[in-house]
């Protein structure tokens, strides 16, 4: 794929406006430029660090830059390959962590005051995995508080900044991994889905972001939000980087009870296959109920266009209804606030994290959660509560229950009829910094679109599919695949990322604003 | 007048239920692959899962899933298909993910019954309402002030027995007991205690918390001549905590009898309550109130999958379910022809099951029975340890029986002998062997013993001859001492006779 010459006078543009190329290049063009010897792996390090420290005072992708670390891995994987060892596929390849996968002796607060100052004593298994593929950890990245928010603004550490327009949002709960990732930080990063939170983040960043079946990549160590519906997934630039990282994270875990114990799908291979042999012989079934009222024009325009390029991929375009999905959101918000105020009462003061000492422990809980919690945080836990509380469980959580139950069977009967589904990502392009920020409710319907793959447990993408004509900002393209199907996204993905590359002469983020250096 | 529970259950019928918990003696806990040992230092028997630290998830540990179903099985218990962990949501410090990891609508093994032998031999029929699984939480302990969790000056918690494997058996309301109310519940824990033994899935010591109990308990008036008593509505319940010995279970019960009779008499409501029992005075007191009692809210657990047992399994389960504990010691005691004290004894002394694996490698029943229940348990009241973990087995006592009914050695040598087999130094047969230990019956030598001896004490073929026959005992003795205990004293005895020209 990469054309040294190409490279070479790319990277001379760029070193002219100051810009090191290789925070610009891909995970698999650092791997092959690795492994051909014409860059190591702290010089790739070195590139993000140094391109985070130009910008992240503006984009506060980060809440933890972790460069001794990362340069220490570097340094090893270098060392490694000098001395002729056989190394995975991505190791010297840099990666961002979200703040809510733990990572041991690095701090992890998953957005929360109440995390402050925690080192973790063990680590995630996706962090050792992500250690296994000796691929360095350039740091933790900002997030909605536990994962609470879609745009954010409700870290306690401040938002992040959308870097294709510093005045937006971009996105949420994993806006930090998406902004890593958009602004020529970090080549990948890690995210958490639990309604949404790595696919929107993707659409409104024009980065990609993939939500893998539920028990595809292993939760141990994943700071939880809904037990039940949160998956961890990668974020990346291309299809074929997000591919590679899925392979590197997924499979089974012993330590994850709901891990699911098959082989990982072949993910590279798949988006080759749909890059290479198009899309002959695939239904792609377009869902009804999510598209035309409430989408933005620019939106809607975008997905009918990636829909036309899949037809011309060779694919077979059909409609498909889910009539279950208005009660999703509702159900959604039930089943996620129930389980988070479980979750969450583990933050007690009593083994970790902060302490607000009061004369008695329950005061000291209570003071310490008042203190520690954020407002929304604050806000699911008390509905959660409700939901569970004696007397209104079935009406509420018995209720979401079947509404989930429901909603699976929309998608296997639209299953039926298509190989996988689409639809835009998000209604709307970015909404800027504040706008939703006192209106929930407002906050909650961005993640209409991306809701229903949770509570299925199916697994879903989301690619950029071009900007907006009315704000030139970036609208997210959507691919749903049945559970263990994970591959068809890739396939699908990959073919539509090939078709719009070519229209584009090259990938969206290309066309991304630059961001001005602050350091 | 002060009543007494004799009075009480003339006129009231006390209605009880029993919740025991029992502490599965896995290799490791519920949900974590730490060790699940009793008393290790705080806190060095933890780990991100069982300290509940953010991003930990359990684990269900197979074993004390099989452990329950079997507990099931011979509590009689159907077993779910399919059945779930819940989550029980409250907040307390020993409590590390403040929600314990239980089991609610859906609990593995239900509607079982149980048979409970009481000491006359009468058989009561306990239902049993379900058996679930659960997790313990740590212990907390209140240091300085008053030493309460509310007037202390600090508290620290040991999180070892957070997520220790619990089963929690939960009977459905027991009636009609009237006098031997008290004595029904008792048997009842004692059997629950005797099958976890059998079963070897706890070693359910009470008195270190591996088995507590939780007595349920109301009054309601006796039902006039001719009406039905269970027309006649339940009363308002207490629930005392923590009864940790079956004395204790006893003496709850008459106290929860007598306290709540006293306020129904007077006219007054029993409060529904939990209450502490306290061993020192033999009364209770009351702990938080369940009117205020707290929403556990529970839902089911999202981190773990459904316990799906397959029937297959469940059956071979079913095979190896013991006799009931009751049964088998009536069988036993039949079968052995011990007397009711002997039977006791052995019980008492944890010794059924190693008497019956001596009789089963060949031993009579008073054999093995003296055994067990007199040298070994010497040695083991001496050494403060459990006949179980003495280091010899019923096949090596078999053994050491059968050489002395080969007349190779005698008692005095086969307690010598033994001493050797729990030092390690062999099988009996090696021991006799090594240390030159079998019985002197060698004519010639006993002889040349007894006339060195005879030679001593010249008066003592006069004595026998003149009748005084007990005399040879000294003669005997000496021999016995010449010959560190290895003569045969019988054959010794027919020399000595034959010396003096008496027939013996």
């Amino acid at each position: 794929m990469t054309d040294s010459t190409q490279t070479t006078h790319m990277a001379q543009a760029l070193a002219g406006k100051g810009i090191n190329y290789w925070s610009r290049a891909t995970a698999v063009e650092m791997a092959e430029a690795m492994r051909a010897g014409t860059v190591t792996s702290v010089e790739l390090t070195q590139a993000c660090l140094d391109q985070i420290a130009a910008v992240d005072g503006t984009v506060h992708a980060f809440l933890h830059v972790d460069a001794e670390g990362a340069l220490a891995t570097a340094r090893e994987v270098d060392a490694a390959r000098a001395a002729g060892e056989e190394l995975p596929p991505l190791a010297g390849v840099p990666i961002a962590i979200k703040d809510l996968v733990v990572t041991e002796g690095m701090p992890t607060t998953a957005g929360s005051r109440i995390l402050e100052g925690w080192l973790p004593p063990y680590d995630a298994t996706l962090t050792r995995k992500i250690r296994e593929a000796r691929m360095p950890i350039l740091g933790k990245t900002n997030m909605d508080e536990f994962a609470m928010g879609s745009s954010t603004e409700y870290s306690g550490y401040g938002p992040t900044r959308n870097p294709w327009d510093l005045d937006r949002i971009p996105g949420g709960s994993g806006g930090g991994s998406a902004a890593a990732v958009a602004a020529w930080e970090a080549p990948l990063a890690i995210g958490s889905d639990t309604g949404g939170s790595i696919r929107q983040p993707a659409s409104v960043t024009g980065t990609i972001g993939v939500k893998p079946t539920y028990g595809g990549v292993s939760r141990f160590g994943a700071i939880a939000l809904a037990s039940s519906l949160d998956q961890l997934g990668p974020c990346a630039r291309t299809m074929e980087d997000a591919a590679l990282l899925h392979e590197a994270i997924g499979g089974h875990d012993p330590m994850d009870a709901t891990s699911l114990n098959e082989p990982v799908p072949a993910c590279v291979a798949a988006v080759r296959e749909g890059r290479e042999n198009g899309l002959a012989g695939v239904r792609v079934g377009i869902i009804k109920e999510l598209t035309g009222q409430g989408f933005q024009a620019g939106v809607t325009e975008r997905f009918n266009e990636a829909v036309d390029h899949l037809r011309a991929a060779g694919a077979e375009v059909v409609e498909v209804s889910c009539p279950s999905f208005q009660y999703a959101l509702a159900a959604y918000y039930l089943i996620l606030t129930s389980e988070a105020s479980s979750n969450l009462a583990k933050f007690d003061s009593v083994r970790f994290g902060l302490r607000v000492e009061k004369e008695t422990i329950e005061k000291t809980m209570g003071a310490t959660r008042e203190q520690g919690f954020g407002d929304e945080v604050k806000r699911r836990i008390i509905l959660g509560t409700y939901a569970l509380s004696a007397g209104y469980y079935d009406a509420y959580y018995g209720s979401a229950q079947k509404v989930r139950t429901l909603v699976q069977r929309d998608f296997a009967a639209a299953f039926a009829a298509a190989d996988v589904l689409v639809s835009p990502t998000t209604p709307t392009t970015p909404f800027k910094l504040g706008e939703r920020v006192d209106d929930p409710l407002a906050m909650y319907l961005n993640d209409i679109a991306t809701i229903p793959v949770n509570l299925a447990g199916i697994p879903a993408l989301s690619l950029p599919s071009g900007t907006a004509a009315e704000d030139g900002l970036p609208v997210g393209f959507q691919i749903i695949a049945p559970a263990h199907e994970d591959a068809r996204l890739y396939k699908v993905g990959g073919a539509l990322e090939h078709a719009l590359a070519q229209k584009w002469g090259g990938p969206l983020m290309s066309r991304a604003p630059e961001l001005e250096v602050t350091r | 007048m002060s009543l007494t529970y004799d009075n009480v259950v003339e006129r009231y019928d006390p209605v009880f239920g029993i919740e025991v918990h029992v502490e599965l003696n896995t290799k490791t806990k519920m949900f974590c692959g730490c060790a699940n040992e009793f008393g290790a230092e705080p806190n060095t028997q933890v780990c991100p899962v069982c300290l509940g630290l953010p991003g930990s998830m359990p684990v269900t540990n197979e074993k004390a899933v099989e452990s329950a179903i079997r507990l099931g099985l011979a509590l009689g218990c159907s077993i779910r298909d399919s059945s779930r962990f819940a989550r029980k949501n409250y907040f307390y410090p020993d409590l590390s993910k403040d929600y314990q990891i239980s089991q609610y609508d859906e609990p593995t093994c239900y509607e079982g019954e149980l048979d409970v032998v009481l000491d006359d031999g009468t058989v009561v029929k306990i239902g049993i309402e379900r058996a679930h699984m659960e997790e313990d939480a740590g212990k907390n302990t209140h240091v300085g002030g008053t030493g309460g969790i509310q007037g202390a000056d600090y508290s620290l918690v040991d999180y070892n027995r957070g997520g220790v494997p619990l089963v929690e058996i939960v009977t459905k309301p027991i009636e009609g007991m009237g006098a031997r109310t008290a004595e029904v519940a008792r048997a009842y824990v004692a059997t629950i205690r005797d099958i976890v033994r059998a079963l070897g899935i706890s070693d359910g010591r009470m008195e270190q918390g591996r088995l507590r109990a939780d007595v349920n308990l109301s009054l309601r008036p006796k039902a006039a001549p001719g009406e039905d008593q269970s027309a006649v509505p339940f009363g308002k319940r207490s629930e005392t905590k923590n009864v940790n010995s079956l004395r204790a279970i006893e003496r709850a019960i008459h106290f929860e009898v007598v306290r709540q009779a006293q306020l129904l008499d007077a006219g007054e409501a029993v409060t529904q309550e939990t209450r502490h029992w306290h061993e020192d005075t033999g009364s209770t007191t009351p702990g938080r109130s369940k009117e205020q009692a707290e929403d556990y809210r529970y839902f089911p657990e999202p981190d773990l999958l459904p316990v799906e047992p397959s029937r297959e399994w469940v059956e071979e389960l079913r095979g190896t379910i013991p006799e009931h504990p009751a049964k088998m010691r009536a069988r036993l005691r039949d079968e052995w022809g011990f007397s009711e004290l002997e039977m006791r004894d052995a019980v008492a002394a944890d010794a059924l099951t190693l008497i019956a694996d001596t009789v089963a490698a060949g031993v009579t029943p008073q054999a093995a029975r003296k055994w067990w229940m007199g040298e070994l348990a010497r040695i083991a009241n001496e050494r403060d340890e459990d006949l179980a973990s003495l280091a010899v087995t019923p096949a090596a006592i078999s053994e050491l029986q059968g050489l002395i009914d080969s007349g190779r050695i005698n008692d005095k040598i086969a307690r010598q002998v033994l001493a050797g087999v729990l030092d390690g130094e062999g099988t009996p047969t090696q021991i006799v062997e090594s240390r030159g230990l079998e019985v002197v019956s060698d004519d010639s030598a006993l002889e040349a013993a007894v006339d060195e001896a005879l030679a001593a004490q010249p008066d003592v073929l006069e004595k026998i001859r003149e009748g005084k026959v007990q005399a040879a005992g000294a003669i005997v003795g000496a021999v016995m001492k010449a010959t560190k205990g290895q003569a045969d004293a019988g054959r010794v005895r027919e020399i000595i006779l034959a010396r003096a020209g008496v027939e013996g």
